[in-house]
């Protein structure tokens, strides 16, 4: 028996490519089909404390990105000498680590965003999507595939809050990445022509608002139930 | 697999330390790094109040330097209006949030002369730090006084942990805006500064001492009036000091 899983397994490591389709799935399935945001429904909060403008949700994006993407290595990495009692302190350790190093580079090279962003950037440590990927993945598979994975999720997070700032900053502030579309279209139709910009889309009901049509939008064409 | 205790404790000191020495390297790689951004970001502050957020935005940091250097000089006042002059006491040294725990007469007051452009002798105006509590966390900003020290010129306000699209909206410039050419002082002369209103999109043009509020960020709102109030009282003896100086003001008298 333990010959002949070895054998396979041997058989199948130079056989599978970089970029196989399984891998591939490891990244593209968190992004639509098992969306960490509208199917786990998992790192709500930042979905909707950082979306009303584009700019810092992009900071914010690459900043999940990077850290879910090493967070899975890092522990992937140490996955078999972690001791089990102790794994849940040690992911911990590791994440508030990744965050806390984002948050000194931003303090240092983009000293405005750092500022913009404040405490959301710490909070990316109790983001349930970083914390979930490490326990449910990371922990059992090799750190390439970890990689992918966290890719994927952080992607998959990134594209939806993403989405969520782009209608929140054009619809509440009349604006897309700081730059007034609204103004530009009114004076397209006259001095007299006003756009008026919704003040719900700021506060954070708006954002639940878009984040409900999404996921509506997203489960009708998906045709996924919850069970 | 069970791990032993020992495994587990010594397993857990190795990963303290090493992560421990990982932050603190960073920490001390960056830190150079980091205090000149904060330095840069409060001479933007004080610059902000007296030229606008978009022509700040698109200067490079060296020319905000330069900026700096050549159009502001500074002093320290005490509540009594006087100028402290001590050896190494100067304007930027002066830590505004430290002095804030102090009792207000003890404090130094630090004040940033905004000079005209290619005329390092007349005076622009007169920039005040502010510092107060918002709904969370700390809220400063600075506040410029056109030279009949009465009108305000331009404001900057920050915060440290105000709600992003609520309170944290003090940093927006549109919500700056708001402030100036209001009044500080009534027509009798007694300090009634500016005050945020509750509630948003009303029109305040005509009112000298109102501003239009922050929908959803009342407190955030109230942080700022009350922090306005009490600089501007502290600093009343100094500003009254030089608006009768000025001879437009006597003139007025």
């Amino acid at each position: 028996m333990s010959t002949e899983t070895l054998e396979k397994v041997i058989e199948k490591k130079p056989a599978e490519p970089l970029f196989s389709k399984r891998r591939k799935k490891l990244v593209t399935d968190p992004l639509i089909d098992d969306n960490p945001i509208t199917i786990q429904v998992l790192g709500i909060c930042s979905a909707l404390a950082v979306t009303t403008q584009l700019k810092p949700t992009l900071v914010m994006a690459i900043s999940v990105i990077f850290v879910i993407a090493l967070a899975n290595f890092v522990i992937s990495i140490m996955r078999n000498t972690i001791p089990a009692r102790v794994r849940i302190i040690v992911q911990l350790a590791v994440v508030a680590t990744l965050v806390t190093l984002v948050s000194e580079i931003l303090k240092a090279f983009a000293y405005d965003m750092y500022k913009e962003l404040s405490v959301f950037i710490g909070l990316i440590i109790t983001n349930c999507i970083v914390m979930g990927r490490l326990e449910a993945f990371a922990m059992g598979n090799k750190p390439y595939d970890s990689i992918l994975d966290g890719l994927g999720s952080a992607l998959g997070y990134s594209w939806i809050i993403l989405t969520v700032a782009f209608f929140r900053e054009l619809l509440g502030s009349g604006s897309v990445f700081g730059i007034p579309v609204y103004s530009y279209i009114s004076s397209l139709f006259g001095p007299d022509f006003k756009l008026a910009t919704n003040g719900l889309m700021v506060s954070p009901v708006g954002a639940f608002i878009i984040l409900g049509l999404i996921v509506w939008v997203q489960r009708t064409k998906t045709g996924y139930v919850e069970h | 697999m069970q791990q032993s205790n020992t495994y587990i404790i010594v397993y857990s000191a190795v990963l303290t330390i090493v992560l421990g020495l990982l932050l603190s390297g960073s920490s001390q790689l960056l830190g150079p790094m980091q205090q000149e951004a904060i330095a840069l970001d409060k001479k933007k502050q004080i610059l902000g109040a007296v030229i606008s957020g978009e022509e700040l935005s698109a200067m490079t940091p060296e020319e905000v330097n330069e900026l700096y250097a050549s159009r502001i000089s500074s002093t320290v006042v005490n509540i009594s209006g006087e100028e402290i002059r001590e050896e190494g006491l100067t304007a930027e040294k002066v830590e505004v949030a430290k002095d804030y725990k102090k009792a207000a007469e003890e404090r130094a007051y630090p004040v940033y002369i905004f000079h005209a452009a290619g005329n390092p002798e007349a005076v622009d105006s007169y920039v005040f730090p502010l510092y107060g509590a918002g709904l969370w966390d700390a809220i400063w900003g600075y506040v410029a006084l056109e030279t009949d020290m009465n009108t305000i010129g331009g404001i900057t306000l920050a915060h440290a942990g105000e709600t992003p699209g609520l309170g944290a909206r003090i940093t927006e410039s549109g919500v700056q805006a708001r402030y100036e050419g209001k009044k500080i002082f009534d027509e009798s002369g007694s300090l009634v500064t500016v005050i945020m209103q509750k509630g948003e999109g009303k029109d305040y043009d005509n009112e000298l001492h109102k501003v239009d509020g922050m929908s959803g960020a009342t407190i955030t709102a109230n942080g700022v009036n009350a922090m306005l109030k009490s600089y501007l009282s502290h600093y009343e003896a100094y500003i009254k000091s030089k608006s009768t100086a000025a001879p437009e003001a006597v003139a007025a008298l």
